[in-house]
């Protein structure tokens, strides 16, 4: 007995899966795990912003996360706290600000828990287009802009020097950020959301001898990851955010058994 | 090689370049030049600011006030002093190679064995020496068919005996290709000998000149070989000024300072 509901619901864990892994790589090759923590943690505000101007909650949580990227970076930029110090006092300030005025919006009949730890299972048609054209948008602009985004990632200067346009691909990157975290936010919930981004990603280092590979490969860790945490859920009656995070965990505990692939090629 | 450069239109040049991050002044009224076939080495201490200069020369840093002019049409080939090889990315030297743009397998052998790297084009980039990763930047430099060579130090890590190989690579491909070279040291005193015009910045010019082809002292090359001897040279500083401690320029008699004070731009 497969409901229509686990369906889309497994449709709609598998398109956030399919863009948050190729998405993560960069995340983690450019060290901004934690970047990506504090920008999910906008979601509520977004949420709230959604709601004021009447538009769908995930464009609401995709401006807010782009705008607390930007606030970020102009921020960072005139170094009057460290980095850490301000990714910490923003994503709690933006997180708080959010709680404060949801608690304002009395006609707004907010499932916070929903929010906060994902709803997989309420996943709409609206929910799963929105996904998909996200995920599409993702894999077509990663395809596009690789070779650029990776030159970037390796040293930004022989980038600027070899003609990449930096600070454009810099955006992009943020901007799939944010629709990543838009998404991922109704599967696993805005506090397991860059665990779908990262972990899979982690996972697939050691499988993977190319960025390629990598980027491949994290995706279809995360595929595995919704499927098994999604069923494991429905037959144990756990809630799904969590159990889909745990599953991509054990993948990644299970990887760090596999001798590095990086190694071989040594001898020859 | 030095000499006649002067009068020959520069690859690239920076006039009267200052750039200040907030109130802090990085770059003061700095002059550089390189011509074609001339190797400049420009040395400074750590915040010198000659990370800052490169990057205005580059067009990456806007000065705040100079120009910088470059030939039209002119490639640069750089070679950065870090690059991100964390492990967590899985890149080969193959991959690392063909970042910039994509080359046939026999073009990056070439370049590997003009460079002195030997069979690493499968080998990950987080995995090959400090020297072989000298070689590796300078191979995907060279690959752009550069008219300059901007290599910012290029012996950072690597042993004496392999310094003194890699400066003779470096004056080779000099010679080979016409192309200007631009290096960047921290060492203020041993630069390699084939410099041409050495530049010695404390966020401004204290002193140019060429540098003294000695080491030719026994004891020196009896120490490192004669290769090495020949591929180093002492280059003797001629400054009229000194810096006090917090780097602004005091003459070296009497520590009045000797031009318009510019610190009423520092903190």
């Amino acid at each position: 007995m497969t409901e229509d509901f686990v369906l889309r619901a497994l449709a709609g864990g598998i398109g956030a899966a399919l863009a948050a892994g190729p998405v993560g790589c960069f995340i983690i090759w450019r060290r901004m795990a934690y970047f990506g923590t504090a920008l999910a943690h906008a979601v509520l505000l977004g949420i709230a912003l959604g709601f004021l101007l009447e538009l769908e909650p995930f464009v609401g949580v995709f401006a807010m996360c782009f705008i607390l990227a930007g606030c970020l970076i102009l921020l960072e930029r005139q170094r009057l706290v460290s980095l850490d110090a301000l990714l910490g006092v923003l994503a709690h300030a933006v997180f708080a600000a959010g709680l404060v005025v949801i608690s304002f919006m009395e006609r707004l009949r907010v499932d916070l828990v929903g929010y906060l730890f994902g709803d997989i299972l309420s996943v709409g048609a609206v929910d799963l287009w929105l996904i998909y054209a996200t995920a599409a948008a993702s894999i077509a602009a990663l395809v596009w802009q690789w070779r650029n985004l990776l030159s970037v990632t390796v040293n930004r200067d022989l980038a600027a020097v070899e003609g990449v346009p930096v600070e454009r691909v810099r955006f992009l990157l943020l901007l799939m950020l944010a629709g990543v975290i838009a998404v991922g936010m109704k599967i696993v919930g805005m506090l397991l959301v860059v665990a779908l981004v990262i972990i899979p990603a982690a996972a697939a280092r050691r499988v993977s001898a190319t960025p390629e590979q990598m980027a491949v490969a994290s995706a279809v860790i995360g595929i595995v990851a919704v499927i098994a945490g999604l069923f494991g859920s429905l037959e144990w009656d756990v809630p799904a955010g969590p159990a889909i995070v745990l599953v991509a965990s054990v993948a990644f505990a299970a990887s760090l058994l596999i001798p590095n692939r990086g190694r071989q090629g040594r001898e020859d | 090689m030095p000499g006649d450069v002067s009068r020959v239109q520069p690859l690239i040049e920076a006039r009267g370049v200052s750039v200040n991050f907030g109130r802090r002044n990085v770059l003061d009224n700095v002059d550089i030049a390189v011509h074609a076939g001339e190797i400049v080495t420009l040395v400074g201490l750590n915040g010198a600011g000659k990370s800052t200069l490169i990057r205005v020369l580059f067009g990456i840093v806007r000065p705040d006030l100079g120009t910088v002019v470059r030939t039209p049409g002119l490639r640069i080939g750089y070679s950065p002093q870090h690059v991100h090889r964390d492990p967590i990315l899985p890149m080969t030297v193959r991959g690392f190679l063909t970042l910039g743009a994509p080359a046939s397998r026999d073009s990056l052998e070439n370049v590997l064995a003009e460079v002195g790297a030997g069979a690493i084009l499968n080998h990950p980039l987080s995995e090959v020496s400090g020297g072989e990763l000298h070689r590796v930047l300078l191979a995907r430099a060279l690959l752009r068919e550069p008219g300059l060579l901007v290599l910012d130090e290029p012996l950072a890590g690597v042993d004496v005996a392999s310094q003194g190989e890699l400066y003779q690579l470096i004056a080779d491909i000099r010679d080979r290709y016409g192309c200007g070279v631009l290096l960047v040291s921290h060492d203020l005193h041993m630069v390699m000998a084939a410099t041409d015009t050495v530049v010695c910045l404390n966020r401004h010019v204290c002193c140019t000149g060429h540098p003294r082809t000695v080491t030719r002292h026994p004891e020196f090359v009896s120490l490192f070989g004669p290769h090495v001897a020949n591929a180093i040279a002492v280059y003797p500083h001629r400054h009229d000024h000194r810096h006090d401690e917090r780097g602004e320029p005091v003459p070296i008699d009497d520590g009045s300072p000797k031009r318009p004070d510019t610190s009423g731009k520092r903190r």
